[in-house]
Order: structure tokens, then sequence, then C-alpha cells
């Protein structure tokens, strides 16, 4: 509820100098350096996640290639370790939590009837982090070392000082001070979507008329919020072993190498819904539009995300069965794990019943949905197998562990994300993706994805390790990995042709139609692609679903019927473009990129122990800083 | 790392006023307000992870000095007890100018960054003093833990002293009025919330015994 308190707060500011010219463009090249307007924000995001995604995807087909037969002879060990580091650390961080941001500042405004997000320049000072936060991990290929000690870092394997010759090379490095870095810039961006969503919904938008997109990333921003901290907190002290010789993590010395995985699984099992949880957002909104159905159990699914967002924070210790915490540890945190798929079964029950019954339109975007909840559910299977701690201690290190959360991540995310893609596309660029391109990705995809990650379950059964560069031909492994590798280039074929199809139908594709899938929620009740005000006027809210509930009403039946266009109730139509000149929207700034060009410099004075890189590094950051403050947010016209 | 990000942030959140700074959100809170509370929510597990860290290696020196050897309990108290007026002179500040008196309010924050700064300045004290009776980083698990939690919570204090001194300066250049003075009032939950933080580390850290 919007509370409209007549007093205002804050006077106008007297226009104040500012250090830089104040850029102006809305267009062009230089304006996606300047921008603060979340939806080519988003647009960055997604490009540039989808790269990495490209990137962490070539690496994960040389570690195919390497492991397609026994004694493979494609990568050595070191380099072996080094792509499984960087794939796993991309995917996570460069990928999954970037492309939910992407999706997140696109959709929440619009979804809630706003025209920008809480902060506008600190959601742009999240981009450039994320980007120099990756490029910096990436850069140190070329400096002395990628990270090679997993994505997990585990103590003291991480921890160790480099000259004791556990992990050579500034890899670990160049892994913590990175992921400190790209830490900021997650918390900053779930700040800005929790205040977003809380603070800036449009009038009758209660919190339980929210899309469940919405709903579900407000919980992913908390979790974003809390999670965070504890690994940048745990990284510290890594990065305090490595080169200021601390004892955190040295067991001689009275230190705890085990302190590390609590504290980074506390931040990694909530981290897991982080990135779970958008994608379960994206079925909500893209099943109701294509069963035509009203989400089934709307608030059954809100709850059931929350107490996801609780319990997930019970549970972490399950990736730690096997390192002996005690039978008491060990029967609390599988009994919590054992609970958490309580709610997440819920969930697959509702959107059943959500597509039961419905007149079911298979476009792309419902292909992938569908997709995500079977192969979903056979994750979230496999995944009550760690809960039960024999099996579990069976299972840990081995391929069926890779294979259960490529399931959830793969199956669950991408899955997701990808119906994402089809569902939002003409909203964002103004055209069709096309069909038969999109579904011969969909059939790919889950063809190539089955046959990649359903053999490892196999595999891991029968002992095959993880992280380990090679095996011997008379392991009765040989025949299934091959089928493995081969999957994983149908995964890549997939992808291929959906750059194909982005490429294609930007050049010559079908200009869509404002509403082309008859949807509910607020953002297809304005023209696409979405004009730089998002709404002309802001939207008054009625229900739940409000812009289906525009279009059509009961009949005395109690069936479905269109309002009549002609009739006086009649608001379904997709609000006309205006000039929307006069609209007061937040000014393009230098500074967010300004503050983010410091951060590498200090990263690179940590990693190289370089004192002098210090002084310009602080220098651009409160320079940044400084001018941000006094900067107003909104220029006066 | 993590402490040149702190001010970015709080800049960055105080500076959204001027978009935003209409009480028509759905809370009737600003958006700034709420965004540092959130912010320091996310903190506090930030510290809790150094906290935990202490309190786990406590039993387990192996070599080196001990808390019990170290410690000048009736020095840290006299520091922390500055460290904790220094909320009241903030308070204080933060009445001042929403009442409009610039002078109480200049006097007041000044005194406050001042009882920062003593308390800085007793921490390097206590840090050079612990060193000196053979308390380094690297000596024992007591040393690391000990030195990285309370430097952090150090450097978030300087953070805030400077901050503070901002503020201070625009209030010399008459730029801090009655309508904005929601910027003090968010770097005063910053102030207190670093505080806070810092009762809990003087309760867990020196007072609790073994």
């Amino acid at each position: 509820m919007t509370t409209t308190i007549e007093k205002v707060i804050v006077a106008p500011e007297e226009p104040r100098q500012s250090v830089l010219r104040r850029p102006k463009e809305t267009t062009g090249v230089w304006s996606w350096f300047t921008t603060v307007d979340h939806k080519k924000i988003a647009i960055l995001y997604g490009a540039t996640a989808l790269i990495f995604f490209v990137i962490a995807g070539i690496e994960a087909l040389l570690i195919r290639l390497q492991l397609a037969g026994p004694n493979g002879s494609v990568l050595t060990a070191s380099q072996y370790n080094t792509l499984f580091t960087m794939h796993g650390t991309t995917m996570v961080f460069l990928v999954g939590m970037p492309l939910a941001v992407a999706f997140g500042n696109y959709l929440i405004p619009l979804q809630i009837g706003a025209r920008d997000v809480a902060f506008p320049r600190l959601n742009m000072f999240g981009f450039w982090v994320f980007l120099f936060g990756g490029l910096f991990l990436y850069s140190g290929f070329f400096l002395g070392g990628a990270p090679n000690g997993g994505w997990f870092g585990y103590t003291p394997l991480t921890s160790a000082p480099m000259d004791a010759g556990f992990l050579p090379g500034r890899g670990p490095d160049f892994w913590t001070i990175g992921l400190i870095m790209l830490g900021v810039g997650s918390v900053t961006s779930g700040l800005n979507f929790v205040i977003t969503i809380i603070n800036m919904r449009a009038p009758g938008m209660t919190l339980m008329r929210m899309p469940v997109f919405v709903w579900m990333m407000l919980v992913v921003a908390f979790l974003t919020v809390f999670a965070i901290p504890c690994v940048t907190a745990a990284l510290i002290m890594v990065f305090f072993d490595r080169n200021f010789s601390t004892n955190f993590f040295v067991a001689a010395q009275g230190g705890d190498p085990l302190l590390y995985q609590h504290l980074f699984w506390l931040f990694g099992h909530p981290e897991v819904y982080i990135l779970i949880l958008p994608g379960m957002g994206i079925v909500s909104e893209i099943l109701p539009v294509f069963a035509r159905k009203p989400l089934f159990g709307y608030s059954v699914i809100v709850f059931s995300g929350i107490a996801i967002g609780f319990l997930g924070w019970g549970v972490w210790a399950h990736h730690m069965f096997a390192t002996g915490l005690g039978p008491v540890a060990v029967s609390a945190f599988s009994l919590a794990t054992l609970l958490i798929a309580i709610p997440t079964g819920v969930k697959i029950f509702n959107w059943l019943g959500t597509v039961w019954g419905g007149s079911v339109r298979l476009k792309t975007p419902m292909l992938f949905a569908l997709g995500f909840i079977a192969m979903f559910t056979l994750g979230g299977l496999s995944g009550v197998t760690h809960a039960i701690v024999p099996a579990d201690t069976q299972q840990t290190d081995t391929y069926y562990v890779v294979a259960h959360f490529h399931y959830v991540l793969f199956g669950g995310l991408v899955f997701a994300i990808f119906g994402g893609f089809a569902y939002w596309w003409p909203k964002v660029f103004g055209k069709m993706l096309n069909e038969k391109m999109g579904k011969i990705t969909f059939w790919f995809m889950l063809i190539g994805f089955n046959m990649t990650f359903f053999p490892m379950h196999f595999l891991g059964l029968q002992g095959q390790p993880r992280r380990t560069y090679t095996y011997a031909s008379n392991m009765g492994w040989d025949k299934l990995n091959l089928l493995v590798t081969v999957g994983g280039f149908i995964i890549a074929l997939s992808v291929a042709v959906f750059l194909v199809n982005v490429i294609v139908t930007t050049v010559k594709g079908e200009v869509a139609p404002e509403d082309p899938w008859d949807a509910r929620t607020l953002e297809w009740s304005i023209p696409s692609p979405v004009p730089e005000y998002n709404f002309a006027k802001v939207p008054q809210v009625k229900a739940r679903d409000d812009f289906w509930h525009r279009k059509y009403t009961e009949d005395d039946q109690g069936r479905l019927v269109l309002r009549p266009s002609d009739s006086a109730d009649y608001k379904g139509a997709v609000e006309e473009r205006v000039d929307g000149h006069d609209i007061h929207l937040p000014s393009p700034s230098y500074y967010p990129l300004v503050v983010t060009l410091g951060m590498p410099v200090l990263a690179y004075a940590a990693v190289f122990k370089e004192p002098l890189l210090v002084i310009p590094g602080v220098l651009l950051l409160l320079f940044g800083i400084y001018a941000w403050a006094i900067e107003p947010g909104t220029e006066e016209h | 790392m993590s402490e040149t990000t702190l001010p970015d942030l709080a800049h960055a959140l105080e500076s959204e006023i001027s978009i935003h700074g209409h009480a028509d959100t759905n809370t009737g809170a600003t958006n700034a307000k709420l965004g540092m509370w959130v912010f320091l929510s996310s903190e506090c597990l930030f510290f809790g992870g150094f906290i935990a860290a202490y309190l786990l290696y406590k039993g387990r020196i192996v070599s080196g000095p001990t808390p019990h050897d170290v410690y000048n309990i009736p020095f840290t108290s006299v520091t922390s007890f500055i460290l904790l007026m220094s909320s009241l002179t903030m308070v204080l500040a933060l009445a001042s100018i929403q009442r409009g008196d610039h002078r109480r309010f200049r006097i007041w924050l000044f005194a406050t960054a001042l009882f920062g700064t003593v308390f800085i300045g007793g921490q390097i004290y206590e840090f050079t003093e612990f060193y000196r009776e053979g308390l380094s980083l690297s000596e024992n698990v007591f040393g690391s833990s000990f030195f990285v939690l309370t430097g952090l919570h150090g450097a978030h204090v300087t953070a805030g002293i400077i901050w503070l001194l901002t503020l201070w300066g625009m209030s010399m250049q008459n730029k801090l009025h009655v309508q904005n003075s929601e910027r003090v009032e968010i770097a005063g939950l910053y102030w207190h919330f670093v505080d806070v933080v810092w009762i809990v580390i003087f309760t867990v850290v020196y007072l609790i015994p073994k």
C-alpha cells in the first residue's frame, strides 16, 4: 500500500557544480557507459553474463574432451585444475547470479509499476563491479596464475603461503580478491532489489499482489545480502593466511581448516537458492500464461519460497558430512536437509496444478518451463539422497554430486533462463525470437543435457572421482564418459542455435506486438520495446494479474470472456507511447564507473603486494565517491 | 578491500536521497534510510564471521601470549566508554540539526568525530603494546583472530570518522539544512552500528574469561 504523505522532506537542492560535466546522452555507444536506466543495465548484465556463459561452456567442453576416454592427454593435470576451477567460479559468480540480476533488473520495476530501481547509480556500480571483477579473475591467466583451487577454494590448499608449494602461482590470490570484489557488487544489487521491492510498488500493488518472480527475487536479494558477507569474511582470512602469515587455517598452530568450510557453505548453501529461486520465479510467470490459468496456489508458492529462504540457512553442513562432524550435528543437518524438500516439493505440485486442465500452448517458453519442472525434480530427488548420510558418504566427491547439482542448476536455472529469454525477448527488444529455432534449441538442450548429466549418476556410483584429470581404462567408465562428452557437445550446439536465432532475429526478425502471449502482468501493458520512462502514467493496481483482469472478465456462468473494447470498463489496451519529455528520470552519471575503476587497481595492489598502487586506487575511489555524493541523482530540467 | 567499499556504499545511499527523498514510499521510510538498515544487517554477518573465528580459537593457543597475558581491561574500558559516549554526542548532533541549531550541531558532530579518533588512538596504542609483548598477526591463532577482527572494526570506525568530518565540512559551507538532515541521520545509523559492534566485541573478546 502506498501512503501518500503530503509533506516533502527534501527541499529542492540548489544547483550544484559537479566535477565532471554531467553526461546527457541517452542513445549511442557512450550512453551505455553512463546510463542509470535499469533496462539498459539489465541488458548489459545479460550480454556480459552470456559471454561468460560461452567462455565457461568452452572450459567445460575442454574438460569433457580430456575425459572423453581413459588416460586423456588433451590437458595436463594443472591445466585441468585451472579449467574446473574457472568453470565453476564463472558459472556461479559470472553467469548464474548476473543472469538472475539481469532479469531482476529489467522486470522488477516493470512488474511492480515503478520508473526505476531505488538506487539507479548504485545499480550501474553493481554492473561495473561485476564486469571488472570478472575481467580481474580472468586476467590471472595472463598475470601469473589463474585460480586453480576449486570454486570452493578449500583451505589449507588455498591458504598456504605461495612458497609452501601447495598451489604454485598467484591463482588463489586472484580468486580470493576477485570474489571479494564480486561480492561487493552482489551485495549492492541485492540491497537495491530489497529496497525497490519493499518501497517502490505502484499504488495498489500490495505484497500479495506481486508477481511470483518479484517475490522470489525479494527472497534472493535478502539471501544475497546476508550470505555474501559470510564468504567475504572467510576469503579475507584466506588472504591473510596466505599473505600475512596469520594462522586461521594452520592446524599446527591450533587453526581449524574446517572453519573455512563452515563459513564457505554458510554462504554456499544459501547461494544455491540464490541461483535457483530466480528460475522458480521465471517459471511461475511462464506457466500461467501458456496454460491460460492463474497460478495454482499463489500464496502457497510465495510462502514456500520464503520457507526455502529461511531453511536454506540451516542445511549448510550437508556439504561436509564426510568431514566427521559428529553424530549430533550430522543428524540435525540431515533432518533439516530432508525438511527443505517439502517447500520445494510443494512448489512442484503447484506448478503441475497450474498446467493441469489448462489450455496449454507449447511455445518455446512453455517447453523450457516444463523442461525445468522435470529436470529440476530429478535434481531435487538426487538432492534428497544427499540428506541420507550413509548414502552421501558414498557419493561425496564422485560424479554423482556433479550430476545432482547440474540437474538443479542447469536443468533448473539454465532452462528457466532460456525460457525467460524466449518469453521476454519481444518485450525487451521488440522482436519475436524465431519459434522454430527456439524449439530446436530446447530439444537439443534437453537431449544433450540428459546425455551429459544422467550417465554421471552411474559413473559416480561406480566410484569415478570428481576433480581428477584422468582415469585408467580398466574401470568400466569408458563408454559412459564418451557418451557424456558427446552430450556436452550437443548442449553446445543448442546454445549455438540460440545465438544464431538472436542474430537472425535482430537482423530481420518479426516485429513483436506489445502483448504477444496474451500475458497477465504489468510489463505487458506498456509498449515494446519498453520506453525509457516505463509507464507514462503510474498504474493503479486493483488485482493480482492486474493486466489480465483489465482484458478479461467472467460471464454469468463464470466463463472467461474478453471485455468488449468499446465498453466503459475496458482498460485492457496497451499504453500509448508518449513523448515522455516531462517525465523526471534519474540522470546518467560517470561516477559509478570512476568508483569501480579504483577497485581493480586496489585488487592488483593486493595480489602483487605493490603498495604504490594503493595510492592511485584510493584516490580514484575517493574522487569517485565524493563526486558521486555531491552530484544530484536527477538534474533539473 | 572491504573497508574501502564501505564509504562508497554509504555515500551512494546518501546521495540518492535527492531523487527519492519524498516520503511517498510504500513504507513511509526513505529508500536511503532503509538501504542503510539493510546494509548494516549485512555487516552483522560480516563481523559475525570474525567473532565466530575468535571464539572458536579461544582455547587453542599453542604458543605465545594468551589474552590473559596482554589485555589491559581498565585501559580498554576507558576507550570503549569514550566510543559509547560518541553515540550520545551523535544523537545530540542529529537532534540539533533537526531543530535547525547549526552551531550546536557542528559542536556535537565534531565531538563525535573526536571521540572516535580518541578510540582509534587507543586502539593503535593497544596494538603497539600487544606487539611489544610478543603478540603479532602470525604469532598464534589468538593474534590472528584478534588483530583481524578488531582491525576491521577500527577500519569501520575510521571510515565513519571521515564520513562525519565530511558532513562537518558540508555544514561549515552551509550545505546541510533541516530538510536534508536525513544525511546526518543515516551517518548516525552507521555510527551507532559501529558502536554496537564494539559492545559485542568488548564483551565477547575482552570480558568473557577463557
